[in-house]
């Protein structure tokens, strides 16, 4: 039985929690597009999928909190405010891009809205997050960092001396797991003893637990709830949201290793129509209304194409910039 | 000027930057309570306390990943690993990211931390405990290296590294500790990177060393003065950035060129700078540069056989007569 969507939250925040999912959605399937296209090249490992998590999560915090991802961070980052054109001109590799051209899909940066940053070796973001919360305590700042990482990190040293280290030091870091069940083409219960992942914070005596990550509510009222208690208590916290991505691993995994009615099932469990079903349903929108969005969305994400095909490349003076201050 | 040892001198630059700047905080493996596993950091728990001294787990890639992240997040963090063989563990934070964050995000980050590492070896401390890293550092940009060979170079060298906005791995000869020498006593003494010392002038043969390995080739160059063999040992002091225009120099003057490295011989880091050596002044040499390394093994414990594996100061100079001694 589902709670009813009056009364979380305002409808206009209800409407935007939709129109982020849609954005994310219609900007990864983009970029599937133009990787066919070759107009994006490298590694591309799109969020389709997992939308609620991403926008659930940020929507329960404070802007001044920092959010640390993984390889998977074009939502994280657009939704915490960066742009998509300059988005999607970092992944065609512009120099307006959001890194200017020198980090691509793996390794956004906006320091403006507290996104501290998209990191590709599988779990190096813990010790990063763990040292953002270090500094914010000794300088009084009163933020919560936020670190987003797959099922497969769990595995990595650096996630237990992590948690060991924010426990032992008492730093307000907030973990969410994002539990697509697979590290690339290796189901948790292949790689994980104990396969309830929430679990395994018992040994770092951190508090967790398991939420729905395809319902952006779910997800929102539980960020909100856990920022609150790490940001009163400077503990840290785990949470481990339950999702799927649509989508392989990356765009070089054909992803053989579900099965279609695995797949099905979890289709079935869209965030994006089943908060539109619910919207609907309680009167908070109309079809009309719901299309006027999608349209929007997907006009914003040309516009970012546009752009992006537009921007010019970097010089290239520019290899030798940015490697020392 | 006050004499005092290596060890003290860097715990004075600790504490004096400490003071001037309350964002420069330190942690590591029993660096607070115990005061460090070389007692350098004696003194400053009780100074500035248990918020920028702090005690940590044994987690040496955490160590260095939770720098980082300070760093970026507005401190400057000074992280020991309690020796420089440990960072082998942490190689993914160093290589991987301290080094990496500044670039791949577009320079709209920086990361002004410093990472010292006792090591080297001579202590009869085994195979995993002595070793010479510095190439591997040297061999990945994004990253500073400092390796004092005097008292007061490390405290002049520290207090830059302390100051700089780049991440900075700062190694320290744990057989220097106890090296005396004069240090300034001015708190604004600053010991510049990428520039080079002079801790002998000599117009014969050209000593290039760094950390114990220019304070042996000095000792070297002495010995052989009383033989008439004047040698100019160049101290590099920092390996990034690297100061070649004052060996080039020296070099221009003498003509053949020693270069002394604690560390293994393949891929070390004197194959680099014979290479650019030969590079820039190819016409100049009178013979060819000459490498002086650790032997390529793993380091054996007895001291009868250790210190075979070590450039020692009468090894290079041997190694300094034996160029002399080749017609070419």
């Amino acid at each position: 039985m589902e709670d009813s969507l009056k009364g979380v939250l305002p409808d206009e925040e209800l409407l935007r929690f939709y129109e982020q999912m849609v954005l994310c959605r219609e900007f990864e399937e983009s970029c599937a597009e133009q990787y066919a296209k070759g107009e994006i090249t490298g590694f591309l490992h799109l969020y389709s999928g997992q939308e609620a998590v991403a926008v659930g999560c940020t929507a329960g915090l404070e802007q001044k909190d920092y959010i640390l991802s993984a390889y998977r961070d074009h939502a994280q980052a657009i939704v915490r405010g960066a742009d998509p054109n300059r988005v999607m001109a970092e992944l065609f590799g512009r120099a307006t891009g959001i890194c200017k051209g020198k980090g691509g899909s793996m390794h956004l940066f906006s320091p403006e809205h507290n996104f501290m940053g998209g990191y590709a070796i599988v779990g190096g973001q813990f010790p990063i997050a763990v040292g953002f919360a270090f500094a914010s305590t000794v300088r009084s700042e009163d933020r919560v960092t936020v670190c987003f990482f797959g099922d497969g990190a769990m595995n990595q040293g650096t996630f237990h001396e992590s948690l060991n280290w924010a426990r032992l030091w008492n730093l307000p870091v907030l973990f969410i797991c994002e539990n697509n069940f697979y590290g690339i083409g290796t189901e948790v219960h292949r790689a994980s003893a104990e396969a309830v992942l929430h679990r395994r914070t018992c040994g770092y005596d951190i508090p967790s637990e398991k939420v729905d990550g395809m319902d952006v509510i779910a997800m929102y009222q539980a960020t909100k709830r856990a920022a609150a208690w790490v940001r009163e208590r400077q503990r840290p916290y785990f949470i481990e949201a339950v999702t799927y991505r649509f989508r392989g691993h990356s765009m070089a995994d054909p992803a053989k290793y579900r099965s279609s009615s695995e797949h099905e099932v979890w289709k079935s469990r869209d965030p994006i129509p089943n908060l539109a079903r619910r919207l609907v349903a309680e009167g908070i929108a109309g079809e009309a209304l719901l299309e006027e969005i999608h349209s929007r969305c997907v006009a914003q994400v040309q516009e970012a194409v546009r752009f992006a095909s537009e921007s010019p490349w970097p010089d290239d003076q520019e290899i030798w910039e940015d490697i020392y201050v | 000027m006050s004499e005092m040892t290596y060890r003290d001198a860097i715990n004075l630059a600790l504490k004096e930057e400490m003071r001037r700047d309350s964002s420069v905080v330190i942690y590591g493996e029993d660096v607070a309570l115990y005061e460090g596993a070389f007692k350098v950091t004696r003194g400053l728990l009780s100074e500035f306390g248990e918020v920028r001294v702090r005690d940590c787990p044994i987690s040496e890639n955490t160590i260095v990943g939770v720098a980082v992240g300070a760093a970026m997040g507005g401190l400057r963090p000074i992280a020991e690993l309690m020796t420089v063989n440990f960072a082998l563990l942490a190689m993914d934070q160093i290589v991987n990211h301290m080094a990496k964050v500044r670039y791949m995000f577009g320079g709209q980050t920086q990361v002004p931390l410093v990472i010292r590492m006792p090591g080297g070896g001579g202590s009869q401390l085994g195979a995993q405990h002595s070793q010479s890293l510095e190439s591997y550092f040297m061999h990945c940009p994004g990253m500073h290296i400092a390796y004092p060979a005097t008292p007061a170079d490390a405290k002049g060298l520290l207090k830059t590294a302390i100051r700089d906005n780049n991440p900075v791995v700062f190694l320290e000869h744990e057989l220097l500790y106890n090296s005396k020498g004069e240090v300034p006593d001015d708190p604004e003494f600053l010991v510049p990177f990428g520039k080079a010392a002079i801790l002998k002038e000599g117009n014969a043969v050209t000593l290039v060393g760094y950390g114990r390995m220019a304070i042996l080739s000095r000792q070297a160059a002495l010995e052989l003065e009383k033989e008439g063999i004047s040698c100019e040992v160049v101290d590099l002091r920092t390996l990034n950035p690297l100061d070649l225009e004052t060996v080039i120099a020296s070099i221009e003057k003498t003509g053949r060129a020693v270069v002394v490295e604690e560390c293994w011989q393949s891929a070390g880091l004197g194959g680099d700078i014979a290479s650019r050596i030969y590079g820039c002044c190819f016409d100049r040499l009178l013979a060819p540069v000459k490498r002086i390394s650790g032997l390529d093994v793993p380091m054996p414990y007895s001291r009868k056989i250790e210190k075979l594996c070590i450039p020692q100061a009468e090894g290079i100079a041997q190694g300094v007569r034996d160029l002399l001694a080749q017609a070419y």
